[in-house]
C-alpha cells in the first residue's frame, strides 16, 4: 500500500520506535522566539546541558516587539527583559538571531519560509502553535511547548506519537475575491475546532494546486484552529519556484539531489487516509467569524445564529454566551455589524500577497470616519520593503491606515497594539477567543480583502458584490 | 509498586473549547520564569479587571467565578467539557494549572499540544465519554462539595454514590505521572542512535546541514 506525504516525512525522520506507541523523531530546523524559550534555555543551564546543533536553530523576537518608533527600543520593561533574554541566550549559545532592526526580522512563521530556512521534506518545530504554517512547503511542522523546546535544544529530537492521516480535498477554483482565508474559515466551520485533533491534515484538490504558496501558508497556518498540529500540501512546481534562490536555500551543488527527493513529497495514489473531507471551492463565499471560536463562522451573506432555534442545550448555551460576549443579536445580518478597528497582519495574513489584496481594494478610497484605528503590520522586513517598492504603503497611508513595523502585533496584543474593552475589530488574524486581542475586545476573523472593504464602509459587506 | 492517588475537591467548568488564552492571558507570558502563574489562572474570569505581571495585587475578585468560591478555590481536579486546552502552545497554561494546585483534569477530549504539555508537567488528563461527563456535572452541581479520588496505577476514578469509572491511559504517561521523568536524560541515553542517524543524513541529504 502507498504512503501519504505525512507517512513519508515521518518515516524519513523516525530514528526509533519506542516501547510505548511513540517514536523518536529527528528535527531538522528549530525556530525560536522570545515568549516560549527563556525557561527552556534556563532549564538547559540548570542541568548543564549543551545545545545539540546550534546551526539548526534560528531565533527572532516577534510577539512582544513594538510596531512603531522602533528607534526608541522597547519601552515596556517586562517585554524588554524577555527580548533581551532571548538576545543573551542566542549570544551565549552562538545561535543565529535576527535583531529588531534587521531586515530579516519578522513574524517567525513569515521569515522561516521567506528566508529559505523552511525546506520541503524537513521536520521543523517552534514553540508556537502556528508552526503548522510551514507545512505549505511540504515540510512536517508543528508547534511545541517549552518543555519540548528544551528537549529539542538538547537532543535534536522529539518523542511523539504519530498522528492519523486526514485528507481535505477541495475541488474547483475560488471565485473572484474569495481567498485562502475564506477557504480555511469555511473548512473550520464545517469540521469544527476539534475536527482535526490527533490528525495531520493534507490539503489537496484543484483549489489547493492552483493556490499560491502564500495562500497555502494561510491554509496550513489555521490547521491548528481545526485542532490539527500540522497541515501539509504536496510539493509541486510552485513549491520549487518558491524555495529556490532564497537566503538559506540549499547550495547550488545540492539542488539537483534535493529536487529529486522533493519530488517524492506527495501522497501516493493508493495511499490510505484515516478520514477524508471533500469540499467545493465554487460554493465558498467570503467568511466572517461572529463568535469566540474560529468555528463560529458564517458566510458574509448570512446571519448571526439564533440560539433559541438550537436543539442541543450545550450548543445553545455556548452560542448564547458567545453572542453576549460579542455584543450581537440573534439573526442580525453580518452586513449590519459596525466596526471600531481594522487589523491587517499576523502569521496568517501579513505576506506580500495579502497586502496587495488589501491595497487593491483601498486604492483611491478612504477609511470610514467611524473607524477609530486601521493598521497594516507587514509580516517581515522583507515584506515591508517589497510593499514599499510597489507603493502599497502609500495606498494604505493615503486611505487612512497606519503603516507599521513587522511583528505579531494585534493578533494577540502582547505589545501596545490591542483592543480596548468592547471594541470591535475586523482582523485578518487567526483567533477570536475571548480577550485574545485585548481584554473584552471583540474579534471578527476575515480575509485581507474583507478587512479592507470593512474599513472603507465602517461595517462588513460582501466584497464579491461590489 | 509505587502509585499515585489524587483525591480532592472537583472544580466543574461546564464549557467546551476552553482555550489557552482563557486559561492564562497573554500579558503573563512575558515572564521569563516558570513559577508563580497560579494566581493568573483564568485571570479574566477571576478578576474584575486585567492585571499585569508587575501590577495585579489590587484587584477585586469576581465572586461569581468558581475559582473564587469555597471549596473550589482549593480544588485539585478540574472537570470541563470537550476540547479542553485548544489554541496556543503556551506551556504557561499548564504551569498556571499546576501552580494553582490542580493535579488532574477530566474531559471528553483535550487539544494535542496542551495534552503533551500537561504530561511533561505531571498533570494527569482523564478522558471519559460524554454520558459519564454529563452525569458527573449533574451530580457535582447538586452537591455543595464533591470529592473524587483517582488511583493512577489502577486507572480508576471513584466518588460519591458508588461512582466507579475506569479510564484509559497509556503506560508511559502513567509512569510519567507516578514517577516523574527527566525526558531529556532518557532521550540522551539514545545518543548514539541519534548520532548515527545524523551521520547517515549528512551523507544522504547534505543540504539539510549546509546553507552557506
Amino acid at each position: 500500500m502507498g504512503k501519504t506525504l505525512y507517512d513519508k516525512i515521518w518515516d524519513e525522520h523516525q530514528i526509533i520506535v519506542n516501547s510505548d506507541d511513540s517514536s523518536l523523531i529527528y528535527i531538522d530546523r528549530h525556530l525560536v522566539h522570545e515568549v516560549t524559550s527563556p525557561q527552556a534555555f534556563e532549564g538547559l543551564k540548570l542541568d548543564q546541558r549543551e545545545i545539540w546543533n546550534k546551526d539548526s536553530i534560528y531565533a527572532v523576537s516577534d510577539h512582544n516587539v513594538p510596531t512603531s518608533a522602533r528607534n526608541h527600543g522597547i519601552e515596556d520593561k517586562i517585554s524588554k527583559l524577555q527580548v533581551d533574554t532571548l538576545v543573551k541566550n542566542c549570544k551565549e549559545n552562538n545561535i543565529t538571531y535576527f535583531d529588531l532592526n534587521d531586515v530579516n526580522q519578522g513574524i517567525v512563521h513569515v521569515i522561516g519560509p521567506e528566508l529559505g530556512i523552511t525546506q520541503p521534506g524537513m521536520t521543523l518545530v517552534c514553540g508556537d502553535s502556528h508552526t503548522s504554517t510551514h507545512g505549505a512547503l511540504a515540510a512536517l511542522a508543528f508547534g511545541i511547548g517549552t518543555s519540548d523546546v528544551e528537549h529539542v535544544l538538547a537532543t535534536q529530537c522529539i518523542n511523539v506519537k504519530k498522528a492519523k492521516n486526514m485528507k481535505i480535498s477541495i475541488k474547483n477554483n475560488l471565485r473572484e475575491f474569495v481567498t485562502p482565508k475564506d477557504v480555511i474559515l469555511y473548512v473550520i466551520k464545517k469540521i469544527g475546532t476539534s475536527g482535526g485533533t490527533a490528525h495531520t491534515i493534507e490539503f489537496t484538490g484543484e483549489c489547493i494546486s492552483e493556490m499560491s504558496i502564500e495562500g497555502r501558508m494561510t491554509i496550513c497556518n489555521m490547521s491548528i484552529e481545526a485542532g490539527a498540529k500540522s497541515g501539509l500540501v504536496a510539493f509541486d512546481d510552485k513549491t520549487f519556484n518558491y524555495v529556490i534562490n532564497r537566503k538559506h536555500t540549499p547550495p547550488k551543488k545540492y539542488i539537483e539531489n534535493a529536487t529529486k527527493y522533493w519530488e517524492t513529497l506527495r501522497s501516493d495514489n493508493d495511499a490510505s487516509f484515516d478520514s477524508v473531507h471533500e469540499f467545493d471551492a465554487d460554493l465558498i463565499v467570503p467568511q466572517v467569524s461572529w463568535g469566540t471560536s474560529p468555528e463560529m463562522t458564517v458566510d458574509v451573506t448570512g446571519n448571526i445564529p439564533d440560539p433559541s432555534k438550537i436543539q442541543d442545550p450545550k450548543k445553545r448555551d455556548s452560542i448564547a454566551r458567545a453572542l453576549k460576549y460579542m455584543g450581537l443579536e440573534p439573526n442580525q445580518s453580518i452586513n449590519s455589524i459596525t466596526l471600531d478597528k481594522v487589523f491587517i497582519g499576523s502569521c496568517t495574513n501579513s505576506r506580500i500577497e495579502d497586502l496587495r489584496a488589501a491595497a487593491s481594494i483601498l486604492e483611491g478610497k478612504k477609511v470610514a470616519n467611524s473607524i477609530k484605528q486601521a493598521m497594516v503590520v507587514p509580516g517581515s522586513g522583507h515584506v515591508k520593503i517589497q510593499a514599499e517598492k510597489e507603493g502599497l504603503d502609500r495606498i494604505f497611508i493615503d486611505s487612512g491606515f497606519e503603516w507599521r513595523e513587522p511583528g505579531c502585533s494585534m493578533c494577540l496584543g502582547m505589545n501596545d497594539d490591542s483592543l480596548s474593552p468592547y471594541e470591535r475589530c475586523a482582523s485578518t488574524s487567526n483567533r477570536n477567543f475571548e480577550g485574545r486581542q485585548g481584554d473584552r475586545g471583540r474579534t471578527h476573523l476575515v480575509s485581507p480583502a474583507m478587512a479592507a472593504i470593512a474599513a472603507v464602509k465602517g461595517h462588513f459587506c460582501d466584497i464579491t458584490d461590489l | 509498586m509505587k502509585n499515585k492517588i489524587i483525591s480532592g475537591q472537583v472544580i466543574p467548568i461546564n464549557q467546551a473549547n476552553i482555550d489557552t488564552d482563557a486559561i492564562i492571558p497573554k500579558q503573563y507570558l512575558k515572564s521569563i520564569n516558570k513559577s508563580g502563574f497560579g494566581k493568573f489562572l483564568f485571570d479574566s474570569l477571576r478578576y474584575s479587571k486585567p492585571g499585569t505581571l508587575d501590577d495585579h495585587e489590587d484587584r477585586e475578585p469576581n465572586m461569581d467565578f468558581i475559582l473564587n468560591k469555597e471549596p473550589f478555590n482549593t480544588g485539585k481536579i478540574l472537570i470541563a467539557n470537550d476540547n479542553f486546552g485548544c489554541g496556543s502552545s503556551r506551556e504557561h497554561a499548564v504551569w498556571a494549572i499546576k501552580d494553582f494546585g490542580i493535579e488532574a483534569i477530566i474531559s471528553t477530549s483535550f487539544a494535542d499540544i496542551f495534552s503533551r504539555n500537561s504530561y511533561k508537567n505531571g498533570i494527569l488528563l482523564i478522558t471519559i465519554n460524554k454520558d459519564i461527563l454529563e452525569k458527573l456535572f449533574e451530580e457535582i452541581i447538586n452537591s455543595s462539595d464533591y470529592i473524587l479520588t483517582i488511583d493512577v496505577l489502577n486507572q480508576s476514578l471513584t466518588g460519591p454514590n458508588n461512582l466507579a469509572v475506569r479510564f484509559e491511559i497509556n503506560e508511559s504517561d502513567k509512569e510519567r505521572i507516578i514517577h516523574g521523568y527527566d525526558d531529556i536524560a532518557i532521550t540522551l541515553k539514545k545518543k548514539n542512535q541519534i548520532i548515527e542517524y545524523e551521520q547517515k543524513m549528512k551523507k544522504n541529504k547534505p543540504w539539510l546541514f549546509s546553507d552557506e
